[in-house]
């Protein structure tokens, strides 16, 4: 389980830096998605992994906390999500706004001289 | 502290987010309105923040806590004497940035002042919260907000080089996420003040993990602040953001200093890992000085000396020294203000000359043609409009300061850092780099500076006066005087900072404030 999150969350992280590293725009966006899934399955995992365990303890109930997993990540994660989200979809605008006001998709808004 | 006065905290995060939301709802064409309901939120929030200011100097730490969880179970805002102090400055820059952009520069995009505002509250909620989580989330909005003020007036420069801005920053956060991330993998808790008790008791074997999440950490921090060789993208951008957005953007760098200023006294204290910060800085100074001789225009002159003013912070906090810290924060104050006032003076500079006379500039002094020398005898006795030697004055101050020349705090500042420097006996090693670049960032200034302001006031050919408003000169003139203001009440601005240092250094009360133990 851990080693298949860890290659998981290595490929996502690798695949997202060469990509950001590419001189189109596009391929800067999904990096960058790519790279905040990766860093989404990251805070996940700082949680430790736990399979089969809920985050919601019952009231009152004696608690054994080596069963339950860590709520906290959790939301993490989930704020992580929806700011990247947007974040991407802001990108977006401006890739389009990019490409329509240069007439290219490179990053820099001119094509490299061959 | 009771009653109403205990919820002043949340006021700079709340009121600015209440406006900037109001704001949306109103129709674009509603100008007036608008720009009567930001202006008036921004008064609100300079009145706030010197009273938080005025507490947060005569009593100890003030933590306010969310939703009312106890810390370091809830997030918690802290008011300290470093907060209050970034709220108010924030606030005052706000204020001088929107009345400049009521002349015409709001009216050059849509839902200008509702950025404004919700940039004012991330700027807040940046400064004033406890933890760790809670910054990263204050400071996307920051960025958010910034992203939409950088694009203000669109054009193909703006867009280009938002592009640019954007992507690095949204890179910069995923370290963020990851930093934080590591920290509380290792630690089990996010609140700054809970994360100093926690972090010298790790254990030795988890040890690294927690100093690679600083690290990390610090990267994005340092992204922000414009530390070489992170910092590519600040003059580019600040360059082309409309000038009222960069004389906002002008205290965005400042954020990354805050913050690495904030969490690696709070987490390490001074003895740790000060020399990547001294290094880092002073390599950005080199940097910053090449780049402020080599600009061919104002505005890129102006961020490569905002790269110079955040390198000698960093350089000065790296150092590790209270009273070096205290002076670092006194020039952190006066060149925030003195390069935002320069932001907002080039834009009216620029409107009276052709576009590539900055160019003509720095080559001129090349390859220059011997005939031009000769002046007609005509011209010796023509009067300068009273506009251009307004603007002339301005910019002798704004250049009065950012060199660090006497009669303006810039001075003091520069004072300061250099007594505190000469203070250890023996001066070390990187005592005596730091004075020698810091000295040479300031000729360096003051000969680009110099240079710029002869060929416009002076030298120019083919002069218009430009069409400068009343309202435009206003915010520049008010900022030059608060500067003044800070040369006068020297004593008293320097006595806070160095309370201030005192305490970043020994964070027991910050610690003892928010968890009440």
């Amino acid at each position: 389980m851990e080693l298949i999150l860890a290659l998981a969350i290595g490929v996502l992280t690798g695949s997202g830096v060469w990509l950001l590293l590419r001189p189109r725009t596009f391929q800067v966006v999904i990096g960058l998605s790519l790279a905040s899934y990766a860093v989404n399955l990251f805070i996940f995992a700082m949680g430790w992994v736990r399979g089969g365990a809920a985050p919601v303890v019952e009231a009152g109930a004696a608690v054994d906390f080596a069963r339950f997993a860590d709520p906290l990540p959790q939301a993490l994660a989930l704020t992580a999500i929806v700011i990247s989200f947007a974040m991407t979809a802001l990108l977006l605008v401006v890739l389009l706004a990019a490409r329509g006001l240069t007439g290219t998709d490179h990053v820099d808004g001119r094509e490299p001289e061959e | 502290m009771n009653g109403w006065a205990a919820h002043l905290v949340i006021v700079p995060v709340v009121l600015p987010l209440a406006a900037g939301a109001l704001m949306l709802l109103l129709d674009e064409r509603r100008r007036r309105l608008k720009a009567g309901i930001s202006l008036a939120c921004t008064l609100l929030l300079i009145a706030a923040a010197a009273a938080l200011l005025r507490t947060a100097d005569a009593a100890a730490i003030q933590a306010y806590p969310l939703g009312n969880w106890p810390a370091p179970f809830g997030i918690v805002l802290v008011v300290d004497r470093l907060s209050a102090l970034m709220v108010l400055l924030a606030a005052a820059l706000a204020l001088a940035a929107l009345v400049f952009s009521l002349a015409r520069w709001h009216r050059a995009g849509p839902r200008f002042h509702s950025l404004v505002q919700f940039l004012l509250m991330g700027l807040n909620g940046a400064f004033l919260t406890g933890d760790l989580f809670n910054l990263f989330v204050f400071f996307e909005l920051l960025l958010a907000a910034s992203y939409g003020l950088a694009l203000h007036g669109s054009g193909t420069a703006r867009v280009r080089a938002s592009l640019h801005y954007i992507t690095v920053n949204l890179a910069a956060s995923l370290l963020f996420l990851i930093g934080a991330g590591l920290m509380y993998g290792v630690t089990g808790t996010l609140n700054m003040a809970d994360l100093a008790l926690q972090i010298p008791a790790v254990a030795p074997e988890d040890r690294v993990l927690v100093e690679a999440a600083a690290a990390i950490l610090g990267v994005a921090f340092l992204v922000k602040a414009g530390m070489w060789p992170l910092g590519f993208w600040l003059p580019g951008t600040y360059a082309a953001a409309s000038a009222p957005a960069a004389a906002l953007f002008a205290i965005l760098s400042k954020v990354g200093v805050y913050a690495v200023l904030r969490l690696w006294l709070l987490f390490f204290g001074a003895g740790a890992g000060g020399e990547p910060l001294l290094i880092g800085g002073m390599a950005t100074l080199v940097f910053g000085l090449i780049g402020v001789l080599a600009s061919q225009d104002l505005a890129r002159l102006a961020g490569f000396s905002l790269l110079v003013s955040s390198g000698t912070l960093l350089a000065a906090i790296g150092l590790g020294d209270p009273a070096m810290t205290g002076a670092a924060l006194y020039y952190l104050v006066v060149s925030t203000l003195g390069i935002s006032a320069f932001f907002l003076l080039i834009e009216l500079v620029e409107r009276a000359r052709e576009p590539g006379a900055d160019i003509l500039a720095v080559t001129a002094a090349a390859f220059l043609d011997p005939e031009e020398d000769a002046e007609p005898e005509e011209e010796v006795g023509v009067v300068i409009p009273a506009t251009m030697a307004l603007l002339g004055l301005s910019f002798a101050c704004c250049a009065l300061l950012i060199a660090g020349l006497p009669p303006l705090p810039g001075f003091v500042a520069k004072f300061a850092l250099l007594a505190a420097l000469l203070a250890p006996d023996p001066v070390p090693t990187a005592g005596w780099a730091l004075l020698a670049l810091l000295t040479l960032s300031g000729l360096a200034a003051i000969i680009a500076l110099g240079r710029a302001g002869v060929r416009i006031f002076w030298a120019s050919q083919e002069r218009s006066v430009p069409r400068v408003r009343v309202i435009e000169m206003a915010p520049v003139a008010a900022l030059l005087l608060l500067c003044l203001g800070l040369t006068a009440a020297a004593g008293p601005a320097m006595r806070y900072m160095h309370d201030t240092a005192q305490a970043l250094h020994a964070p027991f009360g910050y610690i003892e404030g928010v968890l009440g133990r």
